[in-house]
Order: C-alpha cells, then structure tokens, then sequence
C-alpha cells in the first residue's frame, strides 16, 4: 500500500479539478460527495499507510517515491518525489483527517452559500498543497507547494469578495507572508549555491561535515528560513496578517489559519533541524521568538470581543509555544503540540463556527451568552476544546503537550529560566482568556435567539475532534505520569532527542504543579471577571490606563499601526513623489528633445527651391573637402 | 590647333557668363547657344568629332529650340525682367559665388595637384564609338531609349492645359 | 597636332560647372534656371569626353551621349512643367512655389 503514496496528494488535486470544471453541473450532495470524498480517501489511504509503516518500518525508517524528475537547469535536478519519514507521516495524518472533518463539517456550513463548489474545489487545493509541501523531498517542491498554500489562503480569506475589508484582508495576508516568502527563497538561493542541490536529505547528510556550528553560511541560511517560517506561522514580527485572515469563513480558519498551513514554519524548522543546530544563534531567535510571540499574542487575546479574533491570536500564541519548543532542541515536543494543537484548535474554530452559524453571523462575544442549553453538544466539545487550549491537567491532551514543552524550557541545555517563565506566564494568560471567551459565550443571558438546529454533518466531526483533544495526549506523557514514549520514540530516527541540562523527577514535578494551578487561578479569575463581577472590568476599563491597555491589546500590541507608519505611508507618500514617474520624465525628455531637434530642421524646409539647391551644393562642397583634404 | 582651343574655351567661358547673367531670358538664350557651340569646337579640337556634331545638333539644335518655344508661349520676356532686375544686388549671388569658388578651388586643386599629363595624339573614332556603345552599353542604350520615350509620354501629359478641375479635397478654395 | 594638356580642358569643364551652379543658386527665374542645368550637364559631359580622349577609349563619348539623352528627356519634362506651374501660378518666379511649408 505504500507504494501508493503518491495518491494522497493526488486525490485532493483530482477533486478539485472536477469540482473546478464541473462544480456549476453537479448537485449539492455530489458536490459534497466529491469534495469531502477526495480528502476522506486521503486520510484513510493514509491511516493505512501509517499502520503499514508503524507495523514494517522501511529500510532506515523513510520512503522514497520518485515520480518524474521535475526540470533539469543548470546541474541542478529537482524531482517530483515524496518522502515519507515519521515527520511527514505525522503531518500527512493530521491533514487528511483534521482536513476531512472540517470538509464534513463544511458540507452542511456552506451549504447554503452560492459558491459552495468553489469553496470545496479550494479546500481540496488547499489540501492536496499542503501535502505536496510536507512530503516533498526537495525544497523546490516545498516551496510550490508553500505558494500553492498560500494561493489557496488568499483565495479563501477573500472568499465573500464583494466585502472590502475581506478582500483587504486577503491582500494583507498575502503580501505579509510575501515578505517571508522573499527570505526563504534567498534562503534556498544561498543552499543551491553551497550545495548544488535542494534535497533535503542530501542537504542534512553533507551539511555537518561541511560546515561547524556558528559558520556564518549556515547562520545565514537558517534565518533566512526562519524568515520564511515567521512569515507563514504568523510569529513576531510578522503576525500581523493572522487575525485578518479571520474575515475567512470558519472551516477556512480551522483548517488552515489554525490547524495545517501556520504550522507549515514549524515543519520547516523541524525539517531542517540539522542545519538551525549549526547555527546556535539562529537557535536562540526561534525560542525567543516563540516566547514573545505567545506572551504578547495571549494578552491580546484578552481583550478582543470578536470570538474568532480570541482564537486567531491564541492560535498566533500556541505556535509560539511550538517555535520556543523547536528553539530550545525539544523538536517531538514541538511536533507533538503542533498535532494536539490541530486537533483542538479546529475544534474551537468549528464550535466558534457553529455558534456563529446558529446565531447568524454574530460574532461579538458580548452580544452571545447562555448557549449552554440551547447548543448541548456545541458546549460540551467546545469546552473540551478549551480545557486542552488552557492545558487543564491530567484529562486534556493540551496538558501533556504543553507541559511537555515548558518542562524543556527549563531543562534543555538551551532552555533557560526566563523562557520558561515566559510560556509558564503565558499558560496563565492562556487560560484566562480562554475561559473568558467561554463564560462570555455559553454561560449569563441569552442575548441572541439561536436561528438554526445543527445536524450530525456539523456534530460528529466536533465530537471526534473533543475526543481526540481529551484522549490524544496518552501517547506522550512525562515521567511522573507514566513515563509513555510513543510519539517520541517514533520520531526519534528523524528527530534527534532533546539534550537536557539539569532536570530531576522532583524539580518536574514541581513545575507540573504551579502550572496546573495558575491554570486553575486563571479559570478562576476569568469566571470572576466576566461572570461575577464584570463591573470590576468594566470600571477598570474607564481608567487611562484601562483605556489605553485595551486600545493597545484590542490593536494586537499596535504592531498594524507601526507598520502602517513606517512602510505604508512612506511608501505611498514615496509613490505620490513619483507620481509623474521618474524614469518617465526621462522618456518624455527624449520625446522633447526629438521635437525641438524636429523644430530646428522644419525652418530648412522652407519650399525656397534655391535654398533647397544651395544645401545640396553646400553638400558636394562639405564632401569633397572630406575626400580630398582629411 | 591650341590657339582654336584657347580661343574656344574664352568664348565658351564669356558666354556662358552672359548666359547666365542677363535678365533677359531670349537674351540668355541666344549666349546659351553660342555656349554650346564654343564646347562643340572643343570638342572638334580633342578629336571627339561625333560629339562635337551631336553638341550642335541636340544641344544648341534641339534642346535650345524647346526653350525658346516655351519663352514664346509663355510670353513673359518683358514680364521676367521685374523679379530678376534684382539679383544684380550682390546679396543674392555674393553667397552662390562665393559657395562656386570654394567648389572651383577644390576641382583645380583635384586637376592641378597631381602631374602635368600630355593629351593623347590618338582620335576615337565614331565607328569605335558606335561599336562600343551596341555592344557593352546595350543595355544602358535600351534604358536611354525608354528614358526618353517616358520623357516624351511625361512631357506630353504634364504639358496638358486641362479644365480647372482641382482636387476634390482642395475645391473648396476657389 | 599640338596636343592640348588635359588639366586646362578639364578647368575649363570645372568653369563652365561653377559658373552654371551660380546660375542655379542666384537665379529665380525657372527657365533661367534649367539653362543653368544644361550648363552643368553639359560640363560634366565635356570632362568625361576629355578624359576618353585622354586614353584614347570610348566609353567618354559613349557617356556624353547617355548625358545627352538625359538632358533631352530632362528638358522636355521640365519645360512642361514649367507650362504647368505657369498656368497654375501665373508666374515663374522660383518664390511662387513655396506652398507646401506651413
């Protein structure tokens, strides 16, 4: 079954080219056949394949699958061909099947909606893209399917084009992860000059005999990818375009702007480990990047009103979480919270979705409340969704992947005391607002009548993906519950383990409880206020220095209106400068100077036919002096 | 014989500037012609016997007949006079003369410059002529006689005094 | 026969050019002008007529002939346009051509 590998990208690409040329024939039911059908034979080709592969483990543990050698320019050959290690197999499985339940959940979300084929044909893009970027062997084909992501992103953020802001939206999210974009090709630019070759694992086996750690070459190249990874993962300094994206429809923000692509930069850095251990700065600038990334994006999740807006920047710092992970060597850490983070954070997104489906497109938290009874299963799952997200411990897988990471924050041999507090603060952080968004939504008085009742094809990928954010952290657990290895062990051939510096069972078992119980203090000061009290809020708000906190968090920490300043209004300004076009003048000059040449030779052009005889004499006088005397 | 040729060539020379320099054109016609009939003895002088003929015959024979036919048609020996009394006034030909001698210089300089080279005593006859022209120059014979076949055609269509029946785009302005 | 040196017949043919190019730059009168021409013609014919006899070949008289016969035609089609231009302008001052200028 292996051998078939090369379906699971092809699939998703088949369903949209037929969703693409026969989306406006087909009825909503084969259209929902085709577009969550393409992806469902994914997932469980897939499911098969990972059993073959966990049963009988290739030769060194990876599979190669060569198609067809994609060009050949210049000595260098990139091929169309897919590896499949225990790295991508994690990320195709989370794909296709995250990927499949949000197509489920879709098929009834979008039902209604008159482009319903167009938003599955791409999905399906987005799909079969996104598993071309992992499994691809070089980074060639990484990085078309990098684009090919990207592409689908803006088409699906600016899905309601005839909205403005959301077109405005697709743009920004566009043109901000261009600006890594641009990095990472220089990136690859600078590899194919040192190596002659994109392969990655060609790159990974001959880079450490050619290079020390610190070569500057290397500390080039692994921030220059670091550019690229920052840009699509929303990291500082360029998250900017993530919470935007949100003017997406809600499957879009699961799947994508949650779940799979932001997480393509985690891939990226975890697939090129070896070269980011060559350089150690570069090292240190992923953990410190993770760690400022998920402070500051927590806080502003505090304060936004917008739900989808909550979980936008708690998807911006969880992904932090992953990069302070892969900064500090803990690369299955950093993995194993990119899985549990799929799986729960495409709930949150799809139960965020069906509130906003029954409630009619309201999507302010504050004008929602008591939902509990009236969306039972949307409530349940929901709140199992933000137990993991607030990493309540022992029953949420949140807990363990979390936990996980905090505890090499402190331990690893490039962790240390400061990024551990950083993501221990931001734990607390994250569970404030998490249950915030919680009490605010499903607890006080209804302030919206629900509209709709939904049905199974909305619940039961919400159940599945509550019972995997609960139950999917019980392959990975630290030493003091139980000491299980399965996930790590598994990437082991792949990714090295982490090096740990100090540690000790008691120190751990210490960290685990502070973290559970600032865990509980945030649950706790976020019921008190905004279910007890929202007086104390709200008076805390009328302050200047509530006011302006709020202003500043609501803005995202106002890094849209720094930009804004510094780039976008020069470069318009810039552009009106040059309004007539610089480089035009130059031409119009040449017009101008034609003309008044032109101008000069019409006074000879007199109709005086002695005039006209006396220049051709004027000639043959002129010529002969040439011939005879120079 | 190098008397007749200098003599020849201070006639040729004097006439021509009569010719040229009378603002009379019947006048400048007649010194034209006395022009044309100095050149022929020059050329009767360097042993070119045929051509000599042919200068009298076509030159100050035919050419100058169609000249004065067309002054007689025109009539305008009197009328002329008026636009030409002017260019006695040395600022119209000071500029060409000066432009002349300039170009005179140059040709002498070519003639005088290199070594002084005797005639040849030897005469071209007709016959060597005539041979030579029917034979290496057929061709350009041929092109000369439909030359001068488009030259009568042209000359016979331009001539025509049509009604007044301008361009259909210029009618407007009469 | 006294041979006759060949730079004097050949300034003599340079004259007769320079003085019909006065004539083509300084008069207005058009049938002046043509006369001028046929000077010059007949110069240039007049110095490859000395240089065939100077070597004694024919293709100078062969050339002063083509000459001719370019005169002929010239002429012709040139006082006929005089007649033309006479009719249209009712002169044939040089200066009632130029129309065409703007």
């Amino acid at each position: 079954m292996i051998d078939y590998l090369w379906l699971v990208p092809a699939l998703p690409f088949l369903g949209f080219l037929v969703l693409t040329f026969f989306g406006k024939k087909l009825t909503k039911n084969a259209i929902s056949f085709v577009g969550a059908g393409s992806v469902g034979l994914a997932a469980l080709l897939t499911i098969i394949i990972g059993i073959q592969f966990l049963l009988s483990p290739p030769d060194g543990n990876f599979f190669n699958q060569k198609l067809w050698t994609w060009m050949n320019v210049g000595g260098m050959s990139p091929s169309i061909a897919f590896h499949l290690d225990a790295l991508s197999l994690i990320f195709i499985f989370v794909i296709t099947f995250v990927g499949f339940l949000i197509h489920v959940y879709s098929t009834e979300y979008m039902r209604e909606d008159e482009g319903f084929a167009r938003f599955l044909s791409f999905m399906n893009l987005f799909v079969g893209s996104m598993l071309v970027l992992i499994l691809a062997d070089n980074l060639a084909l990484m990085y078309l399917g990098w684009e090919g992501v990207g592409l689908c992103s803006f088409l699906l953020i600016g899905f309601w084009y005839k909205e403005p802001a959301n077109a405005a939206a697709a743009r920004k999210a566009f043109i901000v992860t261009r600006v890594g974009d641009t990095a990472m090709a220089l990136g690859l630019f600078l590899l194919i000059v040192n190596f002659n070759t994109l392969n990655i694992q060609d790159i990974l086996h001959t880079a450490p005999t050619q290079w020390t750690a610190g070569n500057s070459t290397a500390v080039w190249i692994a921030f220059l990818l670091l550019g690229g990874a920052v840009g699509k993962s929303a990291q500082l300094p360029l998250q900017t375009w993530l919470p935007d994206a949100m003017a997406g429809p809600s499957p879009v923000s699961a799947l994508i702007h949650a779940a799979t692509m932001v997480t393509a930069g985690v891939y990226l850095i975890a697939r090129n480990h070896v070269l980011f251990e060559l350089a150690p700065s570069a090292m240190s600038a992923v953990a410190i990047i993770g760690a400022a990334t998920l402070l500051m994006a927590g806080f502003a999740a505090i304060v936004q009103n917008d739900i989808k807006r909550v979980l936008a920047y708690s998807t911006i710092s969880q992904i932090g979480y992953m990069f302070l992970a892969l900064g500090v060597g803990a690369w299955s850490a950093g993995i194993f919270h990119f899985m549990i983070h799929a799986f729960f954070k495409a709930l949150l997104f799809l139960g965020a979705g069906a509130v906003i489906h029954a409630l009619h497109h309201e999507q302010n938290m504050f004008k929602m409340g008591g939902l509990r009874k009236e969306l039972p299963i949307v409530f349940w799952t929901f709140l199992a969704g933000s137990a993991a997200l607030a990493a309540l411990p022992l029953i949420s897988a949140g807990f363990y992947s979390k936990d996980a990471i905090l505890w090499y924050a402190w331990s690893s041999n490039k962790g240390s005391l400061i990024l551990w507090a950083a993501a221990f603060f931001g734990a607390f952080v994250t569970s404030i607002y998490t249950f915030r968004m919680v009490f605010l939504t499903f607890w006080g008085k209804m302030k919206t009548h629900v509209h709709i009742h939904l049905g199974n094809a909305m619940q039961i990928p919400l159940i599945v993906l509550a019972v995997l954010s609960l139950l999917g952290g019980f392959i990975e657990t630290p030493h003091s519950l139980g000491h299980i290895t399965i996930f790590s062990s598994f990437l082991n051939p792949v990714l090295p383990e982490v090096q740990l510096n100090h540690g000790g069972e008691f120190t751990e078992i210490i960290l685990q409880i502070l973290t559970a119980l600032t865990g509980f203090l945030g649950i706790y000061l976020a019921w008190h206020f905004w279910y007890k009290k929202p007086a104390m809020v709200y008076n805390f708000k009328q302050t200047g220095l509530g006011t302006g906190l709020y202003k500043l968090w609501l803005s995202g920490w106002a890094f849209d209106w720094v930009y804004d300043t510094l780039f976008v209004k020069p470069f318009i300004k810039l552009s009106q400068i040059n309004k007539d076009d610089i480089v035009d003048q130059l031409n119009i000059g040449l017009a101008g100077l034609v003309n008044w040449l032109h101008s000069v030779i019409k006074k000879t052009q007199n109709g005086n036919i002695r005039w006209y005889a006396t220049g051709i004499a004027i000639g043959l006088v002129i010529t002969l002096t040439i011939v005879l005397f120079l | 014989m190098l008397i007749v040729f200098y003599l020849a060539a201070i006639v040729a020379i004097i006439s021509t500037i009569l010719a040229v320099t009378r603002s009379n054109a019947v006048h400048s016609l007649l010194y034209l012609i006395v022009s044309f009939l100095a050149s022929a003895v020059v050329f009767f002088v360097l042993g070119a016997h045929f051509i000599a003929a042919l200068e009298v015959i076509v030159y100050a024979g035919a050419i100058m007949v169609l000249f004065v036919f067309v002054i007689m048609m025109l009539n305008v020996g009197s009328e002329t006079e008026r636009p030409d009394k002017k260019w006695l006034s040395p600022k119209t030909w000071v500029g060409p003369a000066i432009l002349a001698l300039v170009l005179f210089c140059e040709l002498a300089y070519v003639v005088l410059s290199k070594e002084s080279i005797p005639g040849s005593e030897a005469i071209v006859t007709p016959k060597e002529v005539g041979i030579s022209l029917f034979t290496q120059y057929l061709l350009g014979i041929e092109i000369a006689a439909v030359m001068l076949m488009s030259g009568i055609i042209g000359a016979y269509h331009l001539a025509q005094i049509k009604k007044k029946s301008k361009h259909r785009f210029l009618g407007g302005e009469e | 026969m006294n041979t006759i040196p060949v730079e004097h017949s050949l300034l003599l043919a340079a004259m007769l050019f320079v003085i019909g190019l006065i004539g083509v730059l300084s008069r207005r009168n058009v049938i002046l002008m043509l006369m001028s021409v046929e000077i010059m013609l007949n110069a240039a014919g007049m110095a490859f007529v000395v240089a065939g006899s100077r070597w004694v070949q024919p293709d100078g008289q062969v050339m002063f002939i083509f000459i001719l016969s370019m005169a002929a035609a010239e002429v012709s089609v040139g006082l006929a346009l005089i007649l033309q231009m006479f009719h249209i302008n009712k002169s044939i001052d040089t200066k009632s051509l130029g129309k065409l200028h703007d």
